[in-house]
């Protein structure tokens, strides 16, 4: 092995499907993932906040992750699952149409997206890699959850 | 898991003695200005410098007992009688109090705290060191703080060859015994320290006839090979030097060295001066004789067990899921249908009742007295009053009232911000109160109790009062309200919590108040509680917060609206009307009120104000909730149905996803369900109003 | 040999310290908050050396020493006094309200240790 190949950790996603198209998540900031439940809703929050759900006596705010990212409205399904993250103190679930894998990828898989500034969500997605000649997007967590604070305000 | 350090387990247990030494030392100094001459008042501020430095020595907190020592001489001056108690002196003892507490807090936070920083206070302190005392005071700082180690001091297992050789005598008089002091220790000291060749003389003991049993007839002679200097051989005999008759002196053929009378070894530094402090006079104390210093004693009395925060939280946490999983049983129990008079019904009762005593306990364990909060507040107004060159005095009353240690914790800011907000604008300057014929010396009372289920925590001070036409012409010339609006002097009032009244440049010329206290509300309001303001011109100002007793659980009253349910704190509901066709009127559209013993009270559709519904036409049928808000005004809030009266464990909602206006916490209910917990006058302030009768000209944001 | 010591001062950080000092050599150690604590507690124990704080809420060390020599059972234990004071006023009274030696502050270990070795062996 050489040194380079040392230096860049092998980073485990977690991919998952939303409207067809294939996102991932580093599986270290997943907690659980869990089926789907009526959520209480939360009044005047961005239609994307299902609401908020008990995971066994804590209150989980649930968003529905494609909404969130501009995709189309999908009905939900008992496929659908929930991805319980943790980022930071936060604890959030994020609704999702079904879990698809998991992967280990170095950084060398992984490729910046191309300038997306001008995209409805700079920086939810960080980088971009292909598996089987599906491209699968890796989304980036801290965007996620912090924009959210200025989104729901 | 790594064993924890033991001392470091030791040095944060003695940071958190500190603090409680801290608050008794404040206590005292109150006390102390109050005009108690009690002698024990001084004492226990004493002590409690007293044992701050000396467990600041035992760490090597060299800062700590540098400044502690002198504050502590300043303080045995007047301990013993040599010093008065001057205001100007208390005054010095509070500055000193103060910044004694900012050293413990930056030897505690590991902060590195320049000595500097100390010269002033110290120098003043000096001022007050007679000539001797503060050469005392100077040579004692000489013991050496030292950090501890617990690495005993073994001795060492390479002696040279040929060690040195001692001969000692040692012939102890009779008091020697009497201060138990025995050879036989004594003597096997010595022997650890080399070899030693001990020999008893026994020619003094008398014919058994002769024998005092009291007497001392005894003396030992020592032959000891040993490496270590005369002065440590010596330093054995410490306790009993002057009850004892010691010689020690070489017996090999290096030179003689007698030396007289060697200082003791333990610790003294050579040549240590008189002995300075004055003990206080042996005194056993006499209970009930001084009802004032009595509950300081009862505290060292009392059996505390220290626990941590974490376990209590998860306590606090298994309770709740234990209420939740009660009101579940109670549920599935009632839906079989079972008789009230069944086993099970009465068991489940007597669990019900077990479930909320100890859902009481659990919270008294996170209660605690305001004071240690009020004591903070009252280094505020020092250091406000100071700054603002304003003589000011603090009343506080209802120190013990106990409330929950997450809402003492959250209120230290939004109280600092007030009583700032007090000395700085609600007093005024000295002239102008001499000129209106009051005291010069100002006064803000801070004020704790227990209120139907609540505390309620009032600030007020004796000043001018809100200066209403000046608050008025501010939030119109800010745009907050409209010119030509008619406000009553409450609504004034209240405009000061208004975000964007204050600004910086309003802040100066502003007799009233406003320096940000949006942000005092919304802190306050985080906590469950309200805040309301009552001012009367040259009398003064009152903001009286008045907050839950717990964050953990609240009596609520749980609703439907719209196929929701909901819970509304059942301490804002006075009343329950069941809506009638001849009760509504609408005042214009939009704008409906229902009759109310002759009275109109607003109306707010529940359901519409959170979005669930549009606004029904038809109100008849309903259930109106009668809320009074915390400045007396009423509203109604109509809901469907109400099912249930009931405590509910509050779950806080996460600010970043869930922060919606009148929205407050959440709970889980007993089939799993989550219910919002709805906070209504957030509610009734969000709800958009058309201008109208009964709708505020406030320009508030949606 | 294991002693058994008790040990009275008003503050929590010197008893805890005393105790994380002696209890891994074998000694037992009892603690007491003050002066009247600690005659509570000597009426259940015999302790082979006391070691007392001088200045206490409710009963000073002086005071308690003079209590302790004044009881049977204990009129010849050793006694030392912990005290952050030096000089010799303070030992002539300590000496005279019966105390058998003194400990300094702060201390470390082997000086507390070698102290109780002096009066108690």
């Amino acid at each position: 092995m050489t040194e380079t190949a040392e230096a860049s950790k092998p980073v485990e996603l977690l991919t998952f499907k939303l409207s067809d198209q294939e996102y991932s998540l580093d599986i270290m900031s997943v907690r659980e993932i869990r089926g789907w439940t009526q959520a209480t809703p939360l009044p005047h929050t961005p239609s994307y906040m299902k609401g908020v759900i008990n995971l066994r006596g804590t209150v989980l705010p649930v968003m529905d992750l494609g909404q969130r990212l501009g995709l189309p409205v999908t009905e939900h399904t008992d496929r659908n699952v929930i991805i319980v993250v943790k980022h930071g103190e936060t604890l959030a679930g994020l609704l999702v149409d079904a879990v698809s894998d998991i992967i280990a990828l170095t950084d060398e898989d992984m490729q910046p997206p191309p300038d997306v500034s001008s995209g409805a969500h700079p920086g939810v997605i960080k980088s971009l890699t292909l598996i089987d000649e599906r491209m699968i997007r890796v989304l980036d967590l801290s965007h996620l959850v912090t924009s959210l604070q200025s989104d729901a305000a | 898991m790594t064993s924890p350090d033991p001392m470091a387990e030791i040095k944060a247990s003695f940071f958190i003695e500190c603090e409680e030494l801290l608050e008794a030392m404040q206590d005292g100094l109150q006390r102390l200005d109050d005009g108690d001459d009690d002698p024990e008042t001084i004492n226990v501020v004493f002590r409690a410098v007293h044992s701050i430095k000396g467990g600041a020595g035992a760490f090597g907190l060299e800062p700590m007992v540098r400044f502690a020592h002198r504050f502590e001489t300043v303080l045995d001056g007047v301990r013993a009688g040599a010093q008065p108690v001057t205001p100007d002196l208390t005054k010095l003892f509070f500055r000193a109090g103060d910044h004694l507490s900012d050293i413990v807090r930056a030897c505690r936070d590991d902060v590195d705290f320049p000595p500097s920083q100390s010269d002033a206070i110290l120098s003043d302190l000096d001022s007050y060191i007679s000539r001797d005392a503060a050469d005392t005071a100077e040579d004692e700082i000489e013991f050496q703080p030292m950090a501890l180690s617990l690495d005993l001091d073994l001795p060492s297992l390479d002696t040279p060859p040929e060690p040195p050789r001692w001969r000692i005598t040692f012939t102890p008089e009779a008091d020697m015994y009497e201060s138990g002091n025995e050879v036989f220790p004594i003597l096997s000291a010595l022997a650890d320290l080399g070899q030693a060749d001990i020999r008893c003389d026994t020619s003094k003991v008398p014919g058994l006839t002769e024998l005092a049993p009291e007497s001392a007839y005894l003396s030992w002679s020592i032959d000891l090979n040993t490496t270590v200097e005369e002065a440590e051989i010596r330093s054995v005999f410490e306790f009993v030097e002057g009850l004892c008759d010691i010689t020690v002196a070489r017996a090999d053929t290096a030179p003689q060295t007698s030396l007289p009378d060697l200082p003791p070894l333990v610790s003294d530094p050579p040549g240590a001066p008189p002995e300075r402090e004055a003990v206080a006079p042996t005194e056993v104390s006499k209970p009930a004789a001084k009802p004032a210093s009595q509950p300081a004693q009862a505290n060292a009395a009392k059996t505390v067990v220290r626990v941590d925060l974490d376990r209590i939280e998860r306590l606090v946490n298994l309770v709740g899921e234990l209420v939740i999983n009660q009101a579940m049983l109670a549920q599935s129990l009632e839906s079989e249908g079972l008789s009230p008079h069944s086993d099970a019904m009465n068991g489940l009762e007597e669990f019900q009742r077990l479930t909320r005593d100890i859902q009481d306990s659990v919270m008294m364990i996170r209660a605690q007295p305001v004071k240690p909060l009020f004591q903070r507040m009252s280094r505020i107004v020092r250091e406000a009053s100071a700054a603002v060159d304003k003589d000011v005095h603090l009343i506080t009353d209802g120190e013990t009232t106990e409330v929950d240690k997450t809402v003492i914790e959250r209120l230290a800011d939004p109280l600092t911000h007030m009583i700032r907000n007090a000395v700085d604008h609600g007093l005024e300057s000295t002239e102008d109160r001499v000129k209106a014929g009051k005291s010069p010396e100002g006064s803000v009372k801070l004020s704790a109790a227990h209120r139907s289920g609540r505390v309620v925590i009032e600030v007020s001070d004796d000043g001018s009062g809100i200066n209403r036409p000046k608050v008025h012409q501010i939030a119109i010339d800010k745009g907050l309200v409209a010119e030509d609006a008619v406000l009553s002097d409450t609504e004034i009032d209240n405009l000061l919590f208004l975000p964007g009244f204050s600004t910086a440049s309003c802040v100066s010329d502003l007799s009233g108040r406003g320096v940000g206290m949006d942000v005092v509300k919304t802190a306050i309001q985080s906590l469950g509680g309200r805040i309301t303001i009552t001012s009367a011109a040259g009398e003064g100002t009152t903001f009286s917060i008045s907050l839950p007793l717990t964050l953990a659980v609240l009596d609520g009253m749980v609703v439907d609206v719209a196929q929701e349910t909901l819970v509304v704190p059942l301490n804002v509901v006075s009343e329950t009307l069941t809506i009638r066709d001849d009760t509504v009127d609408e005042v214009e559209p939009g704008t409906r009120v229902v009759r109310v013993r002759g009275g109109f009270v607003p109306l707010f559709d529940l359901g519409s104000a959170l979005g669930y519904r549009a606004e029904p036409s038809n109100l008849a049928g309903s259930v109106a909730l009668l809320i009074v808000q915390e400045d007396g005004s009423r509203a109604a809030l109509i809901v469907d149905e109400i099912q249930d009266q009931r405590q509910v464990v509050i779950k806080g909602l996460d600010d970043a996803f869930c922060s919606a206006p009148g929205i407050a916490a959440a709970t889980i209910l007993g089939d799993g369900q989550i219910a919002l917990i709805i906070d209504p006058s957030d509610i009734i302030a969000h709800t958009p109003k058309h201008s109208g009768s009964h709708a505020a000209p406030l320009r508030m944001e949606a | 040999m294991t002693l058994e010591v008790l040990a009275v001062d008003d503050s929590r950080t010197m008893r805890n310290m005393i105790k994380l000092a002696l209890e891994p050599e074998g000694f037992t150690v009892h603690t007491a908050d003050d002066g009247v604590h600690g005659t509570e507690v000597l009426d259940g124990i015999a302790p082979d050396v006391i070691i007392t704080d001088i200045n206490m809420p409710r009963m000073d060390g002086l005071a308690f020493i003079d209590v302790v020599r004044g009881q049977a059972p204990h009129r010849t234990t050793p006694i030392l006094v912990l005290t952050t004071e030096s000089g010799n006023d303070l030992k002539q009274r300590a000496r005279k309200a019966g105390a058998t030696g003194w400990i300094v502050k702060p201390f470390d270990p082997a000086k507390l240790i070698k102290a109780l070795r002096m009066v108690a062996g």
